[in-house]
């Protein structure tokens, strides 16, 4: 009988109007935009200059920052004031100021002394232009240092630590790299949780669900036959996303694939388990519709994808350990970027194995109470 | 799935009227909102809640029965407990207490093979508006595991009204189509007993009419129709109605006999004032009850001396003009009206 009910559900998908290039056109938005536009890579800070010392060393000084690419020159004031009044015109983000005698206090052994103030009012923006600034300040205090006392015999005796450091999984901390496996899990959501139960409270409110309650069509096979649709259109679309971070990004996971399509099966019956429940309470889309919102605010907002769970407060952790969202962007990201295997991700597949049985458990309780 | 289970035996139906018991229903009793003690025993929505205090459920409920191959009518006005009735017999929602069976089947513990034998036809049109008239009709037949073809028969003389349109999709019918349509869904499997949840509602006269003929035809094919309609003058079609009103039934009985127990003379009354007519009318001690039908006053007179040239001088004191006086017969809905008042 099953096969009657797909039939009617792929007939009825087709038909609509709009789900079906939705579908499609949602996962390309997705991944081909959302990765290129949102990125914690800044570039193009404007920097205002107060050069207050006018020397070889000022003027390589902001001749070495404008060369790094981060920072465009869009004003240079004499005081102090005039910057922070380019700054309140948005007209810069970062001030420099050079006081006088820099150079020859740097010359002569005194060393100089600059000051950076940033725009905080978008706050990522202001401490990332800090950061680069200041490590800029820092290699050009190496190289003065080495144009100062070159083969000086006390320079050499002083012992310094020299940093090397190395990201390791993504040596470039390149952002797409890691945002990519984590939006793939958003579509999984979408498409396998929330479109089933909008699906099935869409038949509650045309009554074509109670037309089907008099027959002898089984709830099982009749839910069933809601999500398989979903699973399968589920499945077609992480296997695009897999291409298109591929020919894209040029993202190929460092581990299996088995792992990864074995971890979005027990996640699809993680979220199409949710769906049923949002669907049993919900009676009309407008209630549905709102319900997923809900939770999808709470799953993305939770789930690490922007902001790292770490940098969360304890409570804020708590919640995050509930979401299977977390769990799974968590494996993607694992499997695409350290190349774990399912033995290595023992935890997060407990978890997730853990929310798929209480979901579906859930949604066939609160079913017989509702009826 | 065991597909075998699922097939609907219908050869041993026995399609002659009188011969046993389609519908059972002993003391059933639903209500929504449980109430203070006493003051509902039906089925429905009451107008006064209180979800604290649950009526005590003993001798409460309605109770009936309907034979095979009867049309029988529910009548009442809306809200009166109709679709809840309806809903509870088609195994959609449980009852608060009491006991009923369709076609021999308990409707709690034996839902499912009610499931299989019962067409059940809502108030709203529920079908796929997205697929065509086709389409529906044969998903309809292969939920019940069966095909157009083999019940072709049955819904022949319906489906021929539509089968021109039959790859136009259900939600571009007209109002009457969809009503062929989703009459004929409902027979499809060749249900024993069918459910019609005020089908004639929001439809045309003449629709109405052709309906009505419809059903009296499954009826001589032995098919058990459970209809329910807001509409007196379609009572007189049925074999037997029930007059609900708030949860409660009235009187259950045929039209003819509903009729004929009205105990009062009947008149209809017109003039021309027809506002202060009215007002005068129950003001007289000797009317019973009066109330408007159409352009007339039907009087309900309980005084048996009193005669319509007594009623005429009354009028005319009462300045009057233009008086008409007939004695009628009642209609159903005459009877509705003074069962309801009492």
């Amino acid at each position: 009988m099953i096969k009657f009910l797909l039939k009617k559900e792929f007939k009825q998908l087709i038909r609509n109007p709009f789900l079906p290039r939705m579908i499609f056109i949602f996962p390309f938005m997705v991944l081909m935009v959302f990765p290129w536009a949102a990125s914690y890579e800044i570039k193009n800070l404007n920097l205002s200059v107060v050069d207050n010392d006018h020397s070889t060393y000022s003027r390589e000084l902001t001749q070495k920052i404008i060369s790094s690419n981060y920072f465009k020159l869009t004003n240079v004031s004499p005081t102090y004031k005039k910057a922070l009044k380019s700054i309140e015109k948005d007209q810069s983000d970062i001030i420099l100021e050079i006081p006088a005698n820099f150079e020859k206090n740097l010359t002569n052994g005194q060393g100089g002394k600059v000051m950076i103030s940033a725009n905080a009012v978008n706050g990522m923006k202001g401490g990332i232009g800090m950061t680069y600034l200041s490590s800029i300040l820092v290699d050009f205090n190496a190289q003065v240092i080495q144009e100062l006392m070159p083969s000086s015999p006390g320079a050499a005796s002083v012992p310094t630590i020299e940093l090397d450091s190395q990201y390791r999984f993504n040596p470039h901390l390149n952002y797409r790299v890691f945002m990519v496996p984590a939006l793939m899990v958003m579509l999984l959501t979408m498409m396998c949780g929330f479109l089933p139960a909008i699906s099935i409270v869409f038949e509650k409110e045309l009554g074509t669900m109670e037309q089907i309650n008099v027959s002898p069509v089984p709830r099982l096979t009749f839910i069933l036959a809601k999500l398989i649709p979903f699973w399968i259109i589920g499945f077609i679309v992480i296997s695009i996303g897999f291409l298109i971070a591929w020919a894209v990004y040029g993202l190929i996971p460092a581990g299996h694939f088995s792992t990864i399509y074995l971890f979005a099966a027990i996640y699809i019956l993680t979220v199409s388990g949710l769906g049923i429940v949002i669907s049993n309470y919900a009676s009309t889309l407008q209630q549905a519709m709102f319900i997923v919102f809900f939770f999808l605010m709470l799953f993305i907002m939770l789930s690490g994808l922007y902001t790292p769970i770490d940098s969360m407060p304890e409570w804020a952790k708590w919640i995050a350990a509930f979401n299977p969202l977390k769990h799974f962007m968590e494996v993607m990201r694992s499997v695409y970027l350290k190349g774990s295997n399912t033995f290595q991700l023992a935890k997060p597949l407990m978890a997730l194995i853990g929310f798929a049985v209480f979901f579906n458990t859930w949604a066939v309780l609160s079913y017989r109470k509702k009826n | 799935m065991k597909k075998n289970e699922t097939i609907v035996d219908n050869s041993n139906l026995v399609p002659i009227q009188g011969l046993g018991v389609a519908i059972e229903v002993k003391n059933l009793y639903k209500n929504y909102y449980p109430i203070k003690s006493g003051e509902f025993a039906g089925l429905g929505r009451p107008a006064i809640g209180d979800k604290s205090n649950p009526v005590p459920l003993q001798g409460l409920g309605v109770s009936f029965e309907v034979n095979r191959g009867e049309i029988f009518g529910i009548i009442g006005p809306d809200g009166a407990g109709k679709t809840t009735l309806f809903r509870i017999l088609t195994t959609l929602i449980l009852a608060n207490s009491g006991t009923a069976s369709v076609d021999g089947f308990d409707v709690v513990n034996d839902y499912k093979e009610i499931r299989k034998r019962v067409g059940y036809m809502p108030g709203k049109f529920s079908l796929y508006q997205d697929l065509t008239v086709e389409e529906n009709l044969n998903f309809f037949a292969t939920v019940f595991n069966t095909t157009i073809e083999e019940n072709y028969e049955l819904i022949k003389d319906i489906y021929q009204q539509i089968e021109p349109f039959k790859k136009r999709r259900a939600g571009k019918l007209s109002g009457g189509m969809k009503q062929k349509l989703a009459l004929s869904c409902a027979l499809i499997h060749k249900p024993s007993v069918l459910f019609l949840d005020e089908p004639t509602t929001g439809v045309d006269p003449v629709s109405r009419k052709e309906f009505w003929g419809m059903l009296k035809s499954l009826r001589e094919q032995g098919i058990t129709i459970l209809v329910s309609t807001p509409y007196m003058d379609e009572a007189s079609l049925c074999d037997r109605i029930a007059l609900i009103q708030n949860g409660q039934f009235l009187k259950i009985e045929t039209p003819e006999n509903i009729v004929a127990q009205y105990e009062n003379k009947l008149w209809a009354v017109e003039s021309d004032n027809m506002h202060k007519l009215l007002i005068d009318l129950r003001n007289n001690e000797m009317t019973k009850n009066c109330f408007a039908f159409g352009d007339k006053h039907h009087v309900s007179i309980s005084n048996e001396q009193m005669t319509i040239e007594n009623l005429k001088e009354y009028l005319m004191k009462e300045n009057h003009t233009n008086i008409q006086i007939l004695e009628i017969e009642p209609t159903v809905e005459d009877c509705f009206m003074q069962l309801s008042q009492k």
